[in-house]
């Protein structure tokens, strides 16, 4: 396979990532667009035996830290949202849906690097070479991430999951 | 790593519910739109085939051109302000007391303000060629800022809007666009700065270019 197929071949996995990370499905896609856009003319620069997922990756971060930049105007509400009063919970379902509330409400920086190791399955090593950080940045990040969804997630009423292992 | 044997447990339960709730999307029909790679793959074929693309959309015949068969869009691709704006002109479009926050007779004042807003030079284009007339307009909250809305209508009362907004300055989709919200009828682009979609109840596709056409003419003289 050639690396115009490996490219297309990972467009879902690509997808699935943007959309945990950027939330809403058009501005998941348009950021993978950009992307694809992006390694279509730099991929003279991508050194072939290396890991053409990991350098997708690393395009894909700076493409978002672009738009983020652009956008600018969401990035100071990250750090200090306000808890908001949760109705009761009934089901497992809802617990999923709040931890996908509780991701959008981490740090961007923080939740990228929460997804590539817990949804990308990648190493603090090849996370740490995808985000162009020291490792041991990508460890503390990971571990502030988790802090705060635990702290998020606990403010659930009983039955609605203090822990995550309910979820099936 | 440096993580207790709970805490990995717990990395692993979090990651479960990831993939409960992201995986979902490896599975969906991946849009066309992410599939158009560019045939040559050369940056420099790019960035000709963008200034092609310039060309193209920054002149009258490239105009006509894509006016005469506008791409109708899936509704998943098309952009939020697009719906905003659908929404907008059904809310308003209907007032018979408050259509506008100012009126045409301050026509002055009201592109001054609004372009003071928007942070961009506005203009409300004439379109009385067309049978249309300046009602008036008002500002809006957008998804990324506040948006001017100018109101026309002919004199029976038929009514479209006009909703201009702000875009990223790297934002290069320029397409012309057409796009149904519910029964509004709206005709968007992209242009440098501004994004613009003009909105209509009763205007068919037909009707609705050609005063899309007059308006991008009136603001890319």
């Amino acid at each position: 396979m050639n690396d115009a197929e490996s490219i297309v071949e990972l467009i879902p996995r690509l997808r699935r990532y943007a959309r945990a990370l950027a939330g809403e499905r058009t501005a998941a896609d348009d950021l993978v667009q950009d992307t694809l856009e992006r390694a279509w003319s730099k991929l003279h620069l991508y050194r072939r035996g290396t890991d053409l997922r990991a350098w997708l990756f690393t395009v894909m971060h700076n493409v978002y830290v672009n738009q983020r930049r652009a956008a600018r105007s969401t990035t100071p509400l990250d750090d200090e949202m306000p808890e908001l009063a949760q109705p009761a919970r009934e089901s497992d379902t809802l617990v999923l849906r709040d931890l996908d509330a509780a991701i959008r409400r981490l740090p961007s920086d923080q939740r990228e690097v929460l997804l590539l190791v817990a949804l990308e399955d990648m190493s603090y090593a090849e996370a740490a070479d995808a985000l162009e950080i020291p490792i041991g940045t990508v460890m503390s990040r990971l571990a502030r991430a988790r802090e705060k969804l635990r702290a998020m997630l606990a403010g659930l009423p009983p039955g609605g999951g203090t822990q995550l292992k309910i979820v099936k | 790593m440096n993580n207790t044997p709970q805490d990995d447990a717990e990395l692993k339960a979090l990651s479960q519910a990831l993939h409960q709730l992201y995986d979902p999307v490896l599975v969906e029909p991946v849009p066309a739109r992410l599939h158009s790679r560019p045939r040559r793959g050369r940056a420099a074929a790019i960035a000709a085939g963008w200034v092609m693309l310039g060309l193209c959309v920054g002149t009258f015949a490239g105009w006509q051109l894509r006016a005469s068969r506008p791409a109708v869009v899936a509704q998943a691709e098309v952009p939020p302000f697009v719906k905003r704006a659908a929404i907008a002109h059904a809310t308003y479009s209907p007032e018979v007391r408050h259509p506008v926050e100012v009126g045409a007779d301050q026509e002055q004042h009201l592109v001054a303000w609004l372009s003071k807003r928007l942070g961009a030079p506005l203009r409300a284009p004439k379109l009385e060629a067309l049978g249309y007339s300046l009602v008036g307009g008002r500002l809006l909250p957008g998804d990324n800022g506040p948006v001017a809305h100018f109101m026309y209508q002919t004199d029976k009362g038929r009514r479209i809007t006009l909703y201009v907004r702000t875009e990223a300055t790297e934002n290069r989709e320029t397409a012309f666009r057409y796009a149904s919200e519910g029964n509004v009828n709206v005709f968007y682009w992209i242009d440098r700065r501004l994004g613009y979609a003009l909105s209509s109840a009763d205007l068919g596709r037909e009707d609705l270019i050609k005063v899309a056409n007059a308006v991008y003419q009136q603001l890319n003289p």
